[in-house]
């Protein structure tokens, strides 16, 4: 077989050098690198074999196979289906039931520690794992041996990550993150969000691939890049927060133009992701955008720690302060208000910290 | 005698396992079994009604709208709370996209690899793929250089040596039937839509915020404002947004899906008369059209016995029972019972073999799945079934006018839609009339603003403390894969039982206490299979009825809590 350079094979597609790096810039965009990254990152990618990814469906909705299929720049996102051999991923696969998993089987051997396993969906421990079969194989079984030889795990969506809907109150079949059911898992990181956003599932592999290492990992081991900051700290509805200006009841004046979800129950302050500035379905909208509240699908539990959805926040400082403050000090509110918002992750969410999963430098994925 | 076992089933939402007798090259029995299980009805008690639709909606995250359309319904049917016409437009919109969505990725991503050899277009002539196209349709994607471009990629794919997910297939199989130009232009549009899909579902971050799992459901009504003088609300631009996703929705399936399904099924017509399966069919109906307490649904409602157009009778609801004597759940009542949803149970009990192993019993319990009847009988629902109550009640009339014209296309009766290829004929035909309605929609929602109705919520029901102290409610919605029922009991502001009733449910359940199969098991019965070691038959039947299997295995409402009964960690 001949072994094609990636350029070549983007040439056979049609998609031109021009189209490529329009590509690349704006990878480097959502990586939070300069603009001058680009061709960077194109080098990297051209030059690369494809990687062997491999995608295991456990306890899921499939909510994050239906998020990849919205990848990002029109052309390039089928590039980069191709340009990473997806070698199993049951909802798209063409071979079904003994040819599926002999596909598995082989992509397994023949890529010993090399492959990247991607894990959606939680893993139930309960009833010796009969909450999830695949091919008679319990999901505890399958993930210990997939994600024990691959060179990373990367757990899609929240249920992965941290065990997400399966696992929230009272957990009735013991649903356990991958983290909890892979103990000592090589490389973990958490792409969490409820499902995880394209466009950062794709940064993540480009970011690999052009880098040569894993991105430095935040507490939950997500990427900084996509989750290093706040939803409330990059709101476009921000300055009404700071303005004391707030939505009361759904559709009134304050709704429709616009105003601070924060009363109606947003859980910005409290979340850590990059929905502001990525946004989703190729940048078209996001949930606060349409006049909802975050519901805080990023974080660990929050289908216990922030429901019930509709009750705001307590003690987020700088809420109801823009009312009154002058316009001197309102450089200052802003200050202590994100400064609060920070304490206050911690002291809102009580989630469990840590993870028991291992890393070659104990902070950084490698 | 041959004893086939299908585990995974790939190319559907969710986990399933099929096994199959097959004797003489044909199936002759066949067990369908859902092999994971959650409990997000457990999961829901105790927690705010308002919230239930987020939970719900996980349920799946390929129709990643409809629980939560079920769940807002039936927890507004509870409390009393009225969504104003904005939000009935709004949701109607929602709900087609979904189905569009959902219907074209199915075709081609799902199902087509089914009927369509990948390797086989390799071998074909562009310019006669060319021909082939533009006898079909006057899409314009279709020239010689086009195919040929198309070819090539292909080609290059397929020779760098990683197949990845086309890997170890079926490719060359005796069942394959098309010819290598049809191959090739099925294999072009496979990666047209992959395209479609991503743009059309744009429509759901305009309305929702996201996809998957849109966030603009409210309990009485939307969180999307509506006001044309606001940058910050659905406004001209929206509307202007919409109407060119419409546009091009409408542009793909009318002169892609719908030629695709016509000119593919010309060469599979033995199919019209393979997998008819059980013969009864239901459908709740939707797509309100007004503001009533009962409206004029869009796709009406409706039960049909034994494959009779002649008779359709009203569903009521009350008919609907789920049992349990081949699942693995107990009921307080024994398991040879059926259990309406208001007074369902759901106590897990896996009775399986331990895994890993080769066979189930199907003798015993062997599926995640209740088995749900319509006054004890098990019925199909879906596209087909919808179809069919249109078509025989003869409204909306467009899909009088599409059945007739497919029929008469391919030149088979209507006796022809009870059948694996009837399931894929309705289903083009489902998202057609969709598609058209969507416009109409869209115009509703631009008239609304010209006379500024902005109102998105019925706001008096939104604090719990105007609830009524016990109330109960059921919520319908015809989901992509069929009628789906959520029903909710609602005690001191909290969700006390929450049963749902899913259209994979009704489709792949196992047989029931008298022994009966399930549509899909039925549907099986009589399929061919060339070659037991590559069922790519069974595939057909099964896909054709659009597996979601987690949406079918809910599960819960323990009365029983034994769940923590097995912990291993």
């Amino acid at each position: 077989m001949r072994v094609h350079g990636l350029r070549e094979e983007l040439e056979h597609q049609g998609i031109s050098r021009r189209d490529f790096l329009a590509f690349c810039a704006s990878m480097a965009a959502v990586l939070g690198l300069p603009a001058s990254a680009g061709p960077a990152i194109a080098a990297a990618v051209e030059n690369e074999q494809k990687p062997i990814l491999i995608w295991l469906e456990f306890q899921d909705c499939a909510g994050n196979t239906e998020s990849l299929l919205r990848a990002g720049h029109p052309t390039v996102a089928d590039l980069i289906l191709d340009s990473i051999s997806l070698s199993y991923h049951e909802t798209l696969m063409a071979a079904a039931g003994s040819q599926a998993e002999q596909a598995l089987t082989q992509a397994v051997r023949d890529n010993a520690g090399k492959y990247i396993a991607l894990i959606e969906g939680s893993i139930p421990s309960d009833a010796d794992g009969a909450y999830c079969m695949i091919g008679g194989k319990s999901a505890l079984q399958i993930a210990r041996e997939i994600c024990g030889g691959a060179a990373a795990t990367i757990a899609v969506g929240t249920c992965a990550s941290f065990g997400g809907i399966p696992a929230a109150r009272p957990n009735p079949t013991g649903a356990l993150s991958v983290a909890d059911a892979v103990p000592g898992v090589k490389n973990l990181i958490n792409m969490s969000a409820c499902p995880a956003n394209a466009e950062n599932i794709t940064a993540l592999i480009v970011y690999y691939l052009t880098l040569k290492r894993w991105p430095p990992l935040d507490q939950y081991r997500r990427p900084l890049f996509a989750y290093g900051k706040s939803i409330h700290d990059n709101c476009e509805r921000r300055a009404h927060f700071d303005a004391g200006q707030y939505v009361d009841a759904w559709g009134d004046e304050a709704h429709r133009h616009g105003h601070c979800l924060y009363k109606m129950g947003c859980k910005g302050p409290a979340t850590s992701q990059n929905c502001p500035v990525v946004r989703w379905n190729e940048g078209t909208n996001w949930p606060i955008g349409c006049g909802h509240p975050c519901i805080g699908c990023a974080e660990p539990n929050f289908w216990d720690t922030m429901t019930p959805f509709y009750q705001r926040l307590p003690n987020v400082a700088g809420f109801d302060v823009g009312s009154w403050v002058d316009p001197v000090g309102l450089g200052l509110t802003g200050l202590v208000a994100a400064a609060a918002v920070a304490h206050g992750v911690g002291e809102i969410v009580r989630h469990r910290i840590g993870s028991k999963a291992s890393s070659e430098d104990g902070s950084e994925a490698e | 005698m041959a004893h086939i076992v299908v585990d995974p089933v790939t190319r559907i939402e969710g986990h399933l396992r099929v096994e199959a007798e097959v004797d003489g090259g044909v199936v002759k029995e066949a067990w369908s079994s859902s092999t994971m299980f959650r409990g997000v009805e457990l999961i829901l008690r105790g927690r705010d009604p308002r919230d239930a639709w987020a939970f719900a909606q996980r349920i799946c995250g390929v129709c990643t709208t409809v629980h939560a359309i079920a769940s807002i319904r039936a927890v507004e049917k509870a409390i009393g709370a009225v969504p104003p016409p904005n939000a009935r437009i709004l949701r109607n919109l929602i709900m087609a996209a979904q189905a569009v969505h959902d219907h074209v990725v199915h075709f081609y991503h799902l199902h087509a690899l089914d009927w369509v050899d990948i390797v086989s277009a390799l071998d074909a002539d562009p310019a006669k793929t060319s021909s082939l196209a533009q006898s079909i349709s006057d899409w314009p994607l279709s020239s010689t250089n086009y195919f040929s471009g198309v070819r090539t990629r292909i080609k290059a794919f397929i020779e760098r040596g990683q197949l990845g997910i086309f890997a170890n297939a079926y490719w060359g199989h005796p069942a394959y039937r098309l010819p290598p130009e049809a191959n090739l232009m099925a294999v072009a549009h496979y990666l047209e839509a992959l395209d479609f899909q991503r743009r059309f579902i744009k429509i759901h971050a305009l309305l929702g915020g996201k996809n998957p799992h849109p966030q603009s459901f409210l309990v009485g009504g939307m969180a999307t404002p509506v006001d044309p003088d606001s940058q910050s609300a659905l406004n001209m631009d929206t509307i202007t947004a919409l109407d060119a996703l419409v546009a091009d929705g409408m542009a793909f399936v009318s002169r892609v899906y719908l030629p695709d399904v016509l000119a593919i099924a010309s060469y599979y017509k033995d199919w019209a008369s393979i997998g008819t399966g059980i013969g009864n069919y239901m459908a709740y109906g939707d797509y309100p059209e007004d503001d009533s307490e009962n409206p004029q649904l869009f796709f009406p409602t409706g039960v049909i016995h034994n494959r009779n157009l002649a008779n359709i009778e009203t569903v009521d609801h009350a008919k609907i029972t789920e049992q349990i004597a081949h699942s693995w759940y107990d009921y307080s009542v024994g398991d040879d019972k059926g259990l309406n949803p208001y007074k369902g149970e759901t106590s897990p009990h896996y009775t399986g073999p331990k895994p890993p192993f080769e066979r189930l019993d199907v003798a015993q319990k062997y599926s995640w799945l209740k088995s749900p009847r319509y006054d004890d009988a098990a019925m199909e629902v879906g596209p087909l079934a919808r179809m069919l109550v249109a078509y025989s009640t003869g409204r909306p009339t467009r899909v009088k006018v599409l059945v007739d014209k497919v029929l008469k296309t391919l030149g088979v009766g209507p006796e022809a839609l009870f059948s694996t290829l009837g399931r894929i004929a309705a289903r083009a035909i489902e998202t057609q009339v969709l598609v058209e309605s969507m416009d109409r929609w869209v115009r509703d929602l631009a008239e609304n603003m010209a006379r500024r109705e902005y109102r998105i919520q019925d706001n008096s029901k939104w604090d719990p403390a105007s609830w009524p102290r016990d109330c109960l409610g059921a919520g319908f919605h015809e989901a992509p894969r069929g009628a789906l029922g959520h029903w909710v009991h609602i005690s001191n502001g909290s969700i006390a039982n929450y049963q749902c009733v899913v259209p994979s449910t009704w489709n792949a359940g196992p047989r029931d206490a008298s022994g009966h199969p399930g549509p899909y098991e039925a549907a099986l019965v009589g399929t061919p299979v060339a070659k037991p070691e590559q069922p790519l038959e069974i595939l057909r039947t099964v896909h054709s009825f659009d597996p979601c299997m987690a949406c079918g295995v809910h599960v819960v409402d323990a009365t029983k809590r034994e769940l923590a009964r097995v912990r291993v960690m």
